[in-house]
């Protein structure tokens, strides 16, 4: 098999006496689409922080190509190709749409490019018409668009998403979810998502987190039927 | 009219205002006068310095008097010691800048939240007050400079052409000097703004994890930002020098440092018209203010309104809870509200475009 994009071996964040994330094995192949699931507390978002740097772990590794990342800084991890939208949006508020993603595109293209691939950001993320709008004025699902339109345009090799779908009425829910697929096609990524519809819209291989440990690793359906994720998070809402 | 042409309207009336302003003033106005507006023009480069790193940069700085403190004792004590204003002048403005560049350096570098920051900057002013009022006696000097304790240093040689020792430069050129420091320090910070760094500056004050996730280095960027503001500090501290040709520990303390920070919550954050607004407005108040003492009336009501501070005081009060923007940002949401209701007039057909406010 060849190298994994991004392993973590036996990566632990401990909080005092909390384990929030324990010895936790992880890889992702090369432009393999993962899902992330688990009950409120399972440690994905700690997870997803020491992948990006936000937090140092108090011990284990993330490699990233084979490179040890768990000690660089936020930014270096970011120039390395790993681009993340965290739970809460986390946005340029007092900035327009247009500002943000110039923001982030400008890193990577020249002055007189950067506006052609903003445009073409816009048009992707479909903000075009509210280009010149603050973003804090904004609704919640197309705040998520912006962020994502954000970590897109630094075209990163590794696509952190967490909780996409979050607060999206159904029609947005759908077009995330194609554009998650079409995402997929040429990147990785990695999806914390509590919404099962949306996970089904996406998924192939589904981990499923628990208690900050990994409590198993499948393909949808078989994670969808297994009896132990559906006693620790599932509950009755999937037998429905 | 696009945002884009509206701006370059702001600019050319800032522009052309100024350079008449610069022109005409001497030769309309008393000396007197114009000497009073020197001063307001070398602080509002002083204001237009924390205009940057706070309004900008966001980096709330409450000891910007240490790097303007710094500038006017650098200029004075090489100033006596060389004699020649061309070196003197330039460490004014390096030796500032470098100052905090180390200073932010272990700020920003070691993550010290906002609070820490506006504690430890406050804190580096007050010492070098404290340690600059106890330098009184003949022992302390540097070189040829004594330092002079509380008493400051008096009689500081002013500045003269570049490399001509005799070409000194008078009171009404004091006038020109400052007032064209103040429109290139503004119009050097519009192109700053308007570069990539300056964005990305923005940014960082607007979400700083983000723009971290994005791969850009918060510390970095904020350190450059705390370090030029530092120097354009200095800058104005050596004008200020050659002002008064005299400099005291005061530029050091409470009153001066806070001062500053008034000016800019005044005249509005996120601008840089705001602060020199704020700054020149506050300084003409308390100067009428203080001209107003009663000579033999003993009402109580002039009595108040001779006390600047109290004064200020209230003005401050009145600014953070009624216009907490500051005047400037205000001003400019008043008239495009104004402006969006007459275009929604013209429209008239019914259709009302989403708006949030």
């Amino acid at each position: 098999m060849a190298e994994p994009l991004l392993q973590t071996r036996d990566l632990s964040m401990h909080f005092g006496g909390v384990k929030a994330v324990n010895n936790v094995n992880f890889a992702l192949a090369e432009g393999e689409l993962r899902c992330l699931i688990g009950p409120n507390g399972a440690g994905k978002s700690t997870f997803f922080k020491m992948l990006t740097g936000q937090l140092a772990p108090s011990h284990g590794q993330v490699l990233f190509r084979g490179r040890d990342i768990s000690r660089a800084q936020a930014h270096q991890i970011a120039r390395l190709g790993i681009g993340i939208k965290t739970q809460v949006p986390s946005v340029f508020d007092g900035l327009s749409v247009r500002e943000n993603i110039h923001l982030a595109a400008s890193r990577l293209h020249s002055l007189d490019r950067v506006r052609r691939v903003v445009d073409e950001m816009l048009e992707r993320i479909g903000l075009t018409d509210a280009a010149h709008r603050v973003v804090g004025q904004l609704a919640h699902g197309q705040r998520q668009w912006v962020e994502l339109g954000l970590v897109l345009s630094t075209d990163p090799e590794l696509i952190l998403l967490d909780e996409p779908a979050a607060g999206m009425t159904h029609e947005e829910v759908q077009r995330t979810a194609e554009l998650v697929r079409e995402i997929s096609r040429t990147r990785a990524l990695i999806v914390v998502e509590h919404d099962m519809q949306f996970i089904r819209m996406i998924a192939k291989q589904v981990t499923v987190f628990n208690r900050g440990s990994v409590l198993v690793e499948d393909a949808v359906e078989n994670i969808l039927r297994n009896p132990l994720v559906r006693d620790v998070y599932l509950g009755k809402q999937a037998a429905a | 009219m696009s945002g884009r042409s509206l701006n370059l309207l702001g600019l050319l009336l800032v522009g052309v205002v100024g350079l008449a302003f610069m022109f005409l003033t001497p030769r309309l106005a008393e000396l007197d006068t114009v000497l009073d507006l020197t001063v307001y023009i070398i602080m509002a480069v002083l204001a237009l310095s924390l205009g940057l790193i706070w309004g900008y940069g966001g980096i709330l700085c409450f000891g910007q008097s240490a790097f303007f403190g710094l500038g006017a004792y650098t200029y004075a004590i090489t100033m006596f010691n060389i004699g020649e204003s061309t070196l003197p002048f330039l460490l004014a403005i390096v030796l500032p800048g470098a100052f905090a560049a180390l200073l932010g350096y272990f700020m920003f570098y070691g993550r010290i939240s906002d609070v820490y920051l506006g504690v430890i900057t406050l804190t580096v002013t007050l010492i070098l007050f404290n340690s600059m009022n106890s330098t009184a006696g003949p022992e302390f000097h540097v070189g040829a400079a004594r330092l002079g304790g509380f008493n400051g240093i008096p009689g500081i040689p002013p500045l003269n052409l570049p490399f001509h020792k005799s070409a000194v430069i008078d009171l009404e050129g004091m006038f020109y000097l400052a007032t064209g420091a103040l429109l290139l320090t503004y119009f050097g910070l519009r192109l700053l703004l308007a570069s990539q760094f300056g964005r990305i500056i923005v940014g960082i004050r607007e979400n700083e994890r983000r723009a971290e996730l994005l791969g850009y280095d918060p510390r970095a960027y904020k350190l450059a930002t705390f370090t030029i503001g530092g120097a354009l500090a200095g800058f104005a501290g050596c004008l200020f020098a050659n002002w008064g040709n005299f400099v005291s520990p005061t530029i050091f303390g409470l009153a001066q440092s806070a001062q500053i920070i008034i000016w800019v919550i005044v005249g509005g954050r996120g601008t840089l018209i705001g602060p020199v607004v704020g700054c020149i407005g506050i300084q003409w108040l308390s100067a009428a203010l203080g001209a107003n003492q009663p000579s033999g009336g003993a009402d109580w009501w002039s009595k108040i309104f001779a006390n600047a501070p109290l004064i200020l005081g209230v003005i401050l009060i009145a600014f953070v809870l009624l216009v907490p923007k500051g005047l400037v940002p205000t001003a400019a949401d008043i008239a495009s509200f104004f402006l969006r209701r007459r275009q929604r007039q013209r429209e008239q057909c019914g259709f009302e475009p989403q708006q949030a406010e």
